[in-house]
């Protein structure tokens, strides 16, 4: 289990290396606190869980978007695969947003970004009457830090099961 | 909860057209006039009646002491130390001397009496001008005693009225969130308190994540959002009787409620499908109409007071930015183009201002602007702070801050403050929780 975080771990920084290099020219992207950033989307593994071997159960987003990198379309390939697998299995996507917004706002933003989800997972193949989406915009951070490592922590749509 | 009171109020004498003092609340106050409020004097026989009901030694003096608090916490106002008062409350009431009040350099006076009778309270007070030794108000009123304090607030709204020429703001409550517990596990209940912080209550339990709270204009109805069940969904209270029911039958979440300007109708957003639109739904009849209709999110809704209006906040141009519409959805027009993100539009209750929250590298704003957009005036900068409320004055707004916190993740609180519109006067109303989302009512009386 353990390497097994660390061989995703690595993935997912590989998978990160190259969103990078192929939007390098759009702006100079930070290189983040402890290799756990990519431009302001969390890539580490430090509050995600899983919902079984090899399936994570979150996705993590830049600041006041809902797109999905291309390590969070990975995530939700493996969630959708294990949906297939356990049919009987229904899911609540909780989506979330950081402190640094209105509240109302943010509501309608965590809803964005599970929605976000909830589509990828539609588009292989599971069907939205297994999905329920809630938001719970700021009200729920992982991370209580006022800083931009706990930020992108927070800003993250958690895939939970429902049965 | 709280029952209407029968407060009878009339004139003692005439008020005199020509006021001498007048204060002016369109600027920040920095001499705020130097008024004494004397203790309202009580006969023996009364104090002890009171004393049995209400457990205050001296009633008279605890309702001054509210009128002077309301009075300084304005900004305007600049009560003097009683120690230095030369004349006995009940001779002051009679006929001030006037030179005793002017050594201590009181421009205006306020006097009065209380009394037992029939089991009532009777309080009256006179206002007096002591430069020109002049009365210029004086008013009596009957209630039950359990309402000493809103007697205070009364008396300190017609203070206010009749030195700024403007309705007050005291004899009113504030709706607020309280919180507690750790920033990851908040536990949050509706709490309401008069809006000098006395007689806190608790209106939920805890049990389900509640937020913003928000008054019916023209009653004691409350409407909010809350997670029963994991729904996030809005709801309608009846602080008066406790019964409460779900707003609509929406598929999804529905947040960010606001009562209509008459009070009969809510105006909140609906989200679906990653998109969040404004609706209305008709208290009396029920018809639910949708008003904004857009891939973007679109929230915070607020009615112009006469209701013909509605501001929001969108982020169809990229970024959440404040528009105007016509309350049928047509004539969408954007209206923030600062610098920024723009959020939680409030329409003044006087109608000619926007208060909002701005996000700026970094920090947040509680500002105002003109309905147009023009003339945008910063009031307060923070780490964060959001969610302006107008007293119903629309002199103050009131809103809540959140403190940073350190390496460790510690040191997290939320509290309320209030703001004049003029920038000055910042304040914190001290709360017996943390506090969040909170929400001014009309004036209870008049």
């Amino acid at each position: 289990m353990r390497l097994n975080k660390i061989f995703k771990n690595t993935l997912l920084v590989l998978a990160a290396c190259l969103v990078l290099s192929a939007c390098a020219t759009k702006k100079e992207v930070a290189t983040d606190i402890q290799g756990q950033m990519q431009g302001d989307v969390y890539t580490g593994t430090d509050t995600v869980e899983y919902l079984a071997e090899g399936v994570p159960d979150r996705v993590f987003f830049a600041t006041n978007e809902s797109i999905l990198t291309t390590a969070s379309r990975e995530t939700l390939r493996a969630q959708a695969a294990w949906l297939r697998k356990n049919p009987n299995i229904n899911v609540v996507l909780e989506g979330h947003a950081d402190e640094r917004g209105t509240r109302e706002y943010n509501l309608a933003l965590g809803e964005r970004r599970a929605n976000a989800a909830k589509d990828y997972l539609m588009t292989y193949g599971i069907s939205s009457e297994r999905i329920t989406v809630l938001s719970y915009g700021k009200e729920r951070p992982v991370d209580s830090g006022s800083n931009p490592l706990a930020w992108s922590k927070n800003r993250r749509s958690v895939t939970v099961k429902a049965n | 909860m709280t029952k209407k009171i029968l407060i009878l109020l009339f004139l003692l004498i005439p008020i005199n057209a020509n006021a001498l003092i007048e204060v002016d609340i369109t600027r920040g106050n920095l001499n705020p006039l130097p008024l004494a409020v004397s203790p309202l004097s009580i006969d023996e026989e009364s104090r002890k009646g009171f004393e049995k009901i209400l457990e205050k030694e001296n009633i008279g003096s605890e309702i001054s002491n509210i009128v002077e608090n309301n009075l300084r916490i304005s900004g305007l106002f600049n009560p003097l130390d009683k120690k230095a008062f030369l004349q006995a409350p009940d001779i002051a009431n009679l006929k001030p001397r006037f030179e005793d009040w002017n050594l201590i350099k009181a421009q205006a006076l306020i006097t009065g009496k209380v009394n037992y009778v029939d089991d009532k309270l009777r309080v009256e007070f006179r206002l007096w001008d002591v430069l020109a030794a002049k009365e210029m108000m004086a008013l009596a009123f009957t209630t039950v005693p359990k309402n000493w304090r809103r007697v205070g607030h009364i008396i300190s709204d017609k203070v206010y009225e009749r030195l700024t020429g403007e309705k007050g703001y005291f004899d009113t409550r504030i709706i607020y969130v309280s919180e507690e517990g750790p920033k990851t596990q908040r536990i949050k209940k509706l709490a309401i308190m008069d809006q000098d912080g006395a007689n806190n209550k608790f209106l939920t339990l805890g049990n389900e994540l509640v937020l913003t709270p928000r008054f019916n204009p023209a009653s004691q109805m409350v409407t909010y959002l809350s997670y029963f069940k994991n729904m996030p969904r809005v709801y309608l209270l009846d602080i008066e009787t406790g019964i409460q029911e779900v707003v609509g039958d929406f598929p999804g979440m529905t947040f960010a409620p606001r009562f209509s300007p008459d009070g009969k109708k809510i105006i909140m957003s609906f989200a679906k499908d990653g998109k969040s639109d404004i609706y209305t739904m008709d208290l009396e009849n029920r018809i639910v109409e949708k008003i904004t209709n857009h891939p973007s999110i679109d929230t915070s809704p607020s009615y112009s007071p006469d209701g013909k209006y509605i501001t929001f906040n969108s982020d169809r141009s990229g970024y959440q930015q404040i528009y105007v519409m016509k309350n049928d959805g047509s004539d969408v027009k954007r209206i923030s183009f600062g610098n920024g993100l723009y959020g939680t539009p409030v329409w003044s209750p006087r109608g000619d201002l926007i208060a909002f929250t701005k996000l700026h590298k970094g920090k947040f704003y509680i500002g105002v602007m003109r309905t147009d957009g023009s003339g945008e005036r910063l009031l307060t900068e923070n780490y964060y702070q959001e969610a302006p409320s107008w007293s119903p004055n629309g002199r103050v707004l009131i809103f809540y801050r959140e403190t940073k916190t350190n390496s460790k993740g510690e040191g997290f609180s939320a509290k309320l403050w209030s703001i004049d519109l003029t920038g000055y006067n910042e304040r914190q109303i001290k709360t017996p929780t943390d506090a969040s989302d909170p929400s001014w009512s009309s004036l209870l009386s008049n």
